[in-house]
């Protein structure tokens, strides 16, 4: 019997999960070897004599130092993180605040108007860039951070409001009636007893607002130009290929450099998140 | 300390009345309590009174001032929820300290009064715990703490028991009573438990769809019940219901089913008198029942066959068959039926109640 268990275990579980395991790191892992491989060895035809992609004897960091010395990496760098936390910082207040409302007021058209927000966040940012670049144009905001400073919360605010509100009404109302109670007016009840209840959800919330606006892609290559302006995404793919030739060592350089925030701020918050996700609030 | 007051209190959801014209005037000191099945208006009345939910028409006053618009922190009221709402973030003593914080009392007070209340709850030592790190009881004790600290005029209660075990339940019961004899503050306090009612009720307000059925001290309601509902609602286990016709015969009312038949007691006999001929509703309690011996008034007695004994040590317990329908008699421990076995029961004359079958009143 114990024997039968044994064996269940390997086939239902270690095996399963080791072929997840692997295949979600091997990009990373793929990721990694190319950066350090030095260009003889990319290069290399396939059918070469010594040909072996998954491993090096010469691992390099030139590729590295090309990104940060040759290319404009770091201000890339810079802009994302402050086009993302900005973009974040706005969504959050507005989420909380709209969340919040729609949970927890009663007023005409609440459950309406929640619909409403959700499906803004279901229209496709491939279609919604097409009006909002002429926005950004009549306010002269284009090639500047401001452009998606100002447009990321169009996707993010729904998309934290919808996380919040759902947070919020896990939340037993009973702790605001009692904070009421107690002696504090609405807007006390909130910020002394509901959000610190809620950091589980706010926590989430900016982590995905801030990996959304991290990785956004689309509305960084429409709205920015100038290659001192890009983010991340945009800046590694469009300055290190150019035209047929691929910069294998950077591009891949700059997107592990680039993936090192979001995982530090994944890790680092792992546990809020997942009970953010879950959401459970324990008396 | 205060009186409070409701008149013609209403509560509509939009189509459905949750609260129909409560009138009710708690005095000093008293400790009311509101008890009924659940969806009975008892949570929304008490709701109303802590400004949680607003009122359809009708005022209540706390201390002789209209509280209607008031916001929930202007009535210097405390409340007490079910699920105990602490602050999960805090600390017991942050928990306890938040509602003087909030109402700007300086340090030292915050904590001399703080330091009273766990005291007089015996807490001292979870002071600096989380919510998390209390068993039930305690934090049953931290959200008392809670309410005693801000020293108000009225305590509401929203059935603080219910999430304790049996055990735990008696034993808080009983604090309850202490600290209210101790403190004195006028308190409201909703259950749908009967015996939490009778136990701690210097009065106790019997509620159903939205109406007050009754309103009386708990052997008043248990004596004297107004309607049907009351009577099969307080005391446990419940009053025998047992529809019957009232016929005149020789000179005196009889009330008679399949397979009863007793003589009504003459002092209930004159108001009944105008039912004669009509069928109405004959109750009487368990413990107003008890087996008949060779010496009992035939015209008191009935024959009962006995489907189920339950031994409760104290007491016995006798479901039996009369005519078509059945009842519960609670007899003495040492009583020796079995069952399938017949006897007869004997009817306390002095404690039977009979109700009209339209408006279920009492008669």
């Amino acid at each position: 019997m114990i024997e039968g268990a044994h064996w269940r275990r390997w086939v239902f579980f270690y095996v399963p999960v080791t072929g997840f395991v692997v295949a979600l790191l091997f990009p990373f892992y793929w990721m990694v070897i190319t950066t350090i491989r030095p260009d003889r060895e990319l290069y290399r035809p396939w059918n070469s004599v010594n040909y072996n992609p998954f491993w090096t004897w010469a691992p390099t960091l030139e590729h590295i130092r090309d990104l940060l010395t040759t290319t404009l990496f770091s201000t890339w760098m810079l802009n994302t993180m402050i086009i993302s936390l900005a973009a974040t910082a706005i969504s959050l207040f507005c989420g909380l605040l709209a969340g919040y409302a729609l949970s927890r007021l009663k007023f005409p058209f609440a459950g309406s108007i929640g619909t409403g927000i959700f499906i803004t966040y279901l229209v496709p940012q491939t279609l919604l860039f097409i009006p909002l670049s002429d926005i950004i144009r009549n306010f002269r905001l284009g090639d500047s951070p401001w452009a998606l400073i100002l447009t990321y919360p169009t996707f993010l605010i729904p998309f934290c409001t919808w996380l919040l509100m759902g947070y919020f009404k896990s939340i037993p109302k009973e702790l605001e009636e009692c904070a009421r109670i107690d002696g504090a007016p609405r807007w006390k009840a909130m910020l002394y007893i509901i959000f610190p209840v809620a950091i589980p959800g706010i926590l989430s919330a900016g982590i995905f607002a801030f990996t959304l606006s991290w990785n956004e892609f689309i509305y960084a290559l429409v709205f920015l130009s100038s290659p001192e302006q890009k983010t991340v995404p945009v800046g590694v793919t469009s300055e290190l290929v150019r035209g047929d030739v691929f910069f294998w060592g950077e591009l891949m350089a700059g997107a592990l450099l680039g993936s090192i925030p979001v995982a530090f701020v994944y890790s680092f918050f792992v546990e809020y998140y997942v009970s953010g996700i879950t959401g459970s609030v324990k008396g | 300390m205060a009186r409070v007051a409701m008149r013609s209190l209403n509560k509509n959801y939009d189509e459905v009345r949750a609260v129909i014209d409560v009138n009710l005037d708690i005095k000093d000191q008293e400790f009311v309590v509101l008890v009924g099945p659940s969806g009975c208006g008892k949570t929304t009345t008490l709701r109303m009174v802590a400004g949680l939910e607003s009122i359809t028409s009708g005022h209540i006053s706390i201390d002789e001032k209209i509280v209607n618009e008031l916001p929930p922190m202007d009535r210097d009221i405390a409340m007490v929820f079910q699920n105990y709402a602490l602050y999960p973030h805090m600390s017991v003593y942050d928990n306890m300290a938040f509602g003087l914080k909030m109402r700007k009392f300086d340090k030292p007070e915050i904590a001399k009064r703080v330091q009273e209340a766990a005291e007089i709850l015996g807490i001292e030592q979870l002071l600096h715990r989380k919510p998390r790190q209390l068993s039930g009881g305690q934090r049953q004790r931290v959200a008392l703490g809670r309410a005693i600290v801000r020293h108000p005029q009225v305590f509401l209660f929203d059935e603080p028991l219910s999430n304790l075990d049996a055990k735990l339940r008696v034993q808080m019961r009983v604090e309850l009573k202490k600290l209210h004899e101790r403190l004195g503050t006028t308190a409201i306090y909703v259950t749908h438990d009967q015996v939490e009612a009778m136990t701690l009720g210097d009065r106790v307000v019997v509620m159903k769809d939205g109406l007050v059925q009754q309103v009386g001290d708990p052997m008043e309601l248990y004596n004297e019940p107004a309607n049907r509902f009351v009577a099969g609602f307080i005391g446990s286990p419940a009053m025998n219901f047992l529809n019957v016709r009232l016929s005149g015969e020789n000179g005196s009312l009889w009330a008679e089913s399949d397979g009863m038949k007793i003589k009504v007691p003459a002092p209930l006999a004159g108001g009944l008198g105008s039912h004669a001929g009509k069928d109405v509703t004959f109750g009487i309690r368990p413990e107003d029942l008890r087996i008949a011996g060779d010496g009992d008034d035939t015209d008191l007695t009935f024959p009962a066959t006995v489907e189920v004994v339950e031994r409760l040590g104290s007491e016995i317990l006798l479901d039996v068959a009369v005519g078509r329908g059945t009842m519960v008699a609670s007899v003495e421990p040492t009583a020796t039926a079995k069952v399938h076995e017949g006897l007869h029961l004997a009817v306390n004359p002095n404690r039977v109640h009979f109700f009209d079958n339209d408006t279920e009143a009492a008669i």
